[in-house]
């Protein structure tokens, strides 16, 4: 079934959501009030926000460094996100993982990983365990183009090829990996067909499109969730602020940057969604209202919260503090 | 008239304790899973039939061989792991970790960490090796002191078929990852079959034997060559205690400083080469912590810095002798 209406909107809800959090988090680091590593997801909004809702509570995603806006998308509270950004004991994480290290199993995010790849076999290890129970729960795995040419990746497919697992590979091919070009670094231009040598299905799909990611990933997570094993989706896409806050993006040629920013699924799904008497600029502009305020509390909350005690160093090494 | 016999004490070997150990766990508690290369009974039961008769008993949805696929499978074992299973999986011999570290010391060791403590890892790796087969520079290692120096990892090393049952079953009952090291040369020396359910916690040392004049620490196989080593010591009026670590890290400190607080002496024996091994590790800690009580410098006997040859004269020189355990003591007691 194609995306009703309602479905629409929460899909421009959430890449709202990714949007303005992005930019005020780069607002924060050029302003001194943020210090972190950061590696912006702006331009990619459109990829998790289409297939996030298709998930329930219940489904486990796993992400990478560049993750924010999967972890948005999939109901991390903003306030925890924003103080575990900012170091505090009131993040996630009690400030102890951080950007690249983001957990928050209350909605189903059960690992950020700054190692390109490594979140893809404990993705597989995620399905296996509600195979195993027999649950109903799916896994998105996250990743880069980058990451489709470590031996991670191919691992976890031929693993959840083999044992039929419930996992939803989902390649964010912002055509760089790290500073080098898609075609510098890896010896196919579509990453999906690789799905073909693990006997899985692989498809690539505009990742700028909200309704084409819809309906892949709606058919492959009903696919997984009838026990018909994993997908390989390749959602074709563009980082707009280059690898890591900082980076000026000058190996980007001056005319792909700029048809990509001509094409920035933002504010062209938002220009749709009017232009197709789908909603009214004064409802998303009520939406994106809404969320500035969240935002605005999540800031506070953040910069107001303390940082965590020395104590922590010697805390969750081990189930029991060590002697 | 009847005649009545007294039953000897029944024995069994390390590689059937571990298999029970397995079994009575799995028995206990359906979240224990068990995955590895040819652990399934159609592959053999693995490699040296550690697992054999599980995926008969259990089926093999909870017992499942892999693909040669480390990095997969133990990546998969964790993320099993962080929604309650608890996986026992084989990598069949400890120099195959090092294609699956990442997932072990940037994933398994650091997930209780870095989530502030919302998820944990409660995963057992069982993995064999020793020196002795002439299985060479790639199948041999001892390769703990990678594993003891990341912070949130357990190793556990057992020199005897009971321990290994006892610290198996604690293994698996433990809510973080533990490394299993399993000596492949002693694998089938027999000994004293443990209770049922019997568990040795981790992070406790044994006093194999209690002695006044020096203590000689080991684990896994040196526990074996230590009792060798100091028959003449003992003849010649030395009294040696002896203690098996049993858990390497994190160490049994109480159990260590008391004993050489009493003996002044330590030697420290451990089949991993030399270089920054477990033994560098003891040894400056009792130098920090019983400096004034110590009568000699603590010594340490391990193998040379090389890589494990396969000549048999090599492989055999590469480790260390009952002499050279014999002369580490003689140093202690000649320095004092």
């Amino acid at each position: 079934m194609a995306a009703s209406q309602r479905i629409l909107v929460e899909i421009y809800r959430k890449m709202a959501l990714i949007k303005h959090n992005d930019d005020r988090f780069i607002t924060m680091i050029k302003a001194g009030r943020l210090t972190m590593p950061y590696y912006s997801a702006r331009g990619q909004e459109c990829i998790p926000a289409a297939i996030s809702v298709l998930l329930t509570d219940k489904d486990y995603i796993t992400t990478i460094y560049r993750g924010v806006h999967d972890m948005l998308a999939k109901g991390v509270p903003p306030k925890l996100l924003w103080a575990e950004l900012a170091g505090k004991a009131t993040g996630t994480c009690k400030g102890k993982g951080g950007p690249m290290h983001i957990t928050h199993p209350d909605s189903g995010c059960m690992v950020t990983t700054g190692i390109v790849g490594a979140s893809m076999p404990i993705a597989c290890g995620l399905g296996l365990a509600a195979q195993i129970r027999g649950e109903d729960r799916v896994v998105i795995a996250n990743f880069g183009d980058g990451a489709s040419n470590i031996g991670a990746f191919h691992e976890s497919l031929n693993l959840a090829a083999v044992w039929k697992l419930p996992v939803i590979f989902v390649c964010q091919n912002n055509l760089f990996a790290e500073h080098t070009t898609l075609a510098n670094g890896t010896s196919v231009q579509d990453i999906a067909v690789r799905a073909a040598g693990y006997g899985i299905a692989g498809i690539t799909v505009d990742g700028n499109d909200p309704r084409a990611v819809y309906d892949t990933a709606r058919d492959a997570i009903s696919r997984a969730r009838a026990g018909a094993g994993p997908t390989l989706i390749e959602a074709k896409t563009f980082r707009f602020n280059g690898h890591v806050f900082g980076d000026p993006g000058e190996y980007i040629p001056k005319d792909q940057y700029a048809a990509a920013v001509a094409n920035d699924p933002y504010p062209r799904f938002r220009d749709a969604l009017v232009a197709e008497g789908l909603a009214t600029a004064a409802e998303l502009d009520e939406i994106d209202t809404f969320i500035e305020r969240e935002i605005d509390e999540a800031v506070t909350f953040a910069m107001n919260s303390p940082f965590p005690e020395l104590s922590e160093l010697a805390i969750d090494i081990f189930a029991t503090a060590a002697a | 008239m009847s005649q009545t016999l007294v039953k000897p004490p029944a024995k069994i070997n390390t590689v059937q304790a571990i298999n029970q150990a397995i079994a009575d766990a799995m028995e206990a508690d359906p979240n224990v899973i068990v995955f590895g290369e040819d652990v399934a009974d159609f592959e053999g039961g693995g490699i040296v039939k550690v697992t054999q008769g599980l995926s008969t008993r259990f089926g093999t949805s909870r017992v499942r061989s892999t693909p040669i696929s480390e990095m997969g499978f133990v990546g998969a074992a964790v993320g099993a792991s962080l929604v309650g299973l608890r996986p026992v999986v084989e990598v069949m011999l400890m120099n195959f970790t090092a294609v699956c570290m990442d997932q072990i010391t940037n994933h398994a060791a650091k997930l209780r960490f870095m989530s502030g403590g919302q998820t944990h890892v409660p995963l057992v790796i069982r993995t064999m090796t020793g020196a002795g087969f002439g299985t060479g520079g790639q199948h041999s290692d001892f390769l703990e002191a990678w594993f003891c120096h990341t912070p949130g990892i357990k190793v556990v090393a057992p020199s005897n078929p009971a321990d290994a049952y006892g610290l198996m079953r604690a293994a698996i009952a433990d809510e973080d990852p533990v490394i299993f090291i399993e000596h492949l040369p002693t694998y089938w020396v027999p000994g004293p079959a443990p209770e049922p359910d019997h568990i040795v916690p981790l992070g406790k040392a044994s006093i194999v034997k209690e002695g006044r004049d020096v203590t000689l620490i080991g684990y896994s196989r040196s526990v074996h060559d230590i009792g060798a080593a100091i028959v003449p010591l003992e003849k010649a009026g030395i009294s040696c205690e002896v203690i098996d670590l049993r858990t390497i890290s994190p160490l049994d400190m109480d159990t260590l400083l008391a004993s050489v607080s009493k003996t002044g002496r330590a030697v420290i024996v451990h089949e991993a080469v030399r270089s920054f091994g477990a033994g560098a590790e003891i040894s400056a800690r009792l130098h920090e912590r019983v400096w004034k009580k110590l009568k000699a410098p603590v010594q340490r006997v391990a193998s040379k810095d090389c890589p494990v040859p396969f000549s048999k004269p090599l492989e055999t020189g590469f480790l260390y002798g009952a002499a050279e355990i014999e002369a580490a003591v003689r140093i202690t007691l000649e320095t004092s």
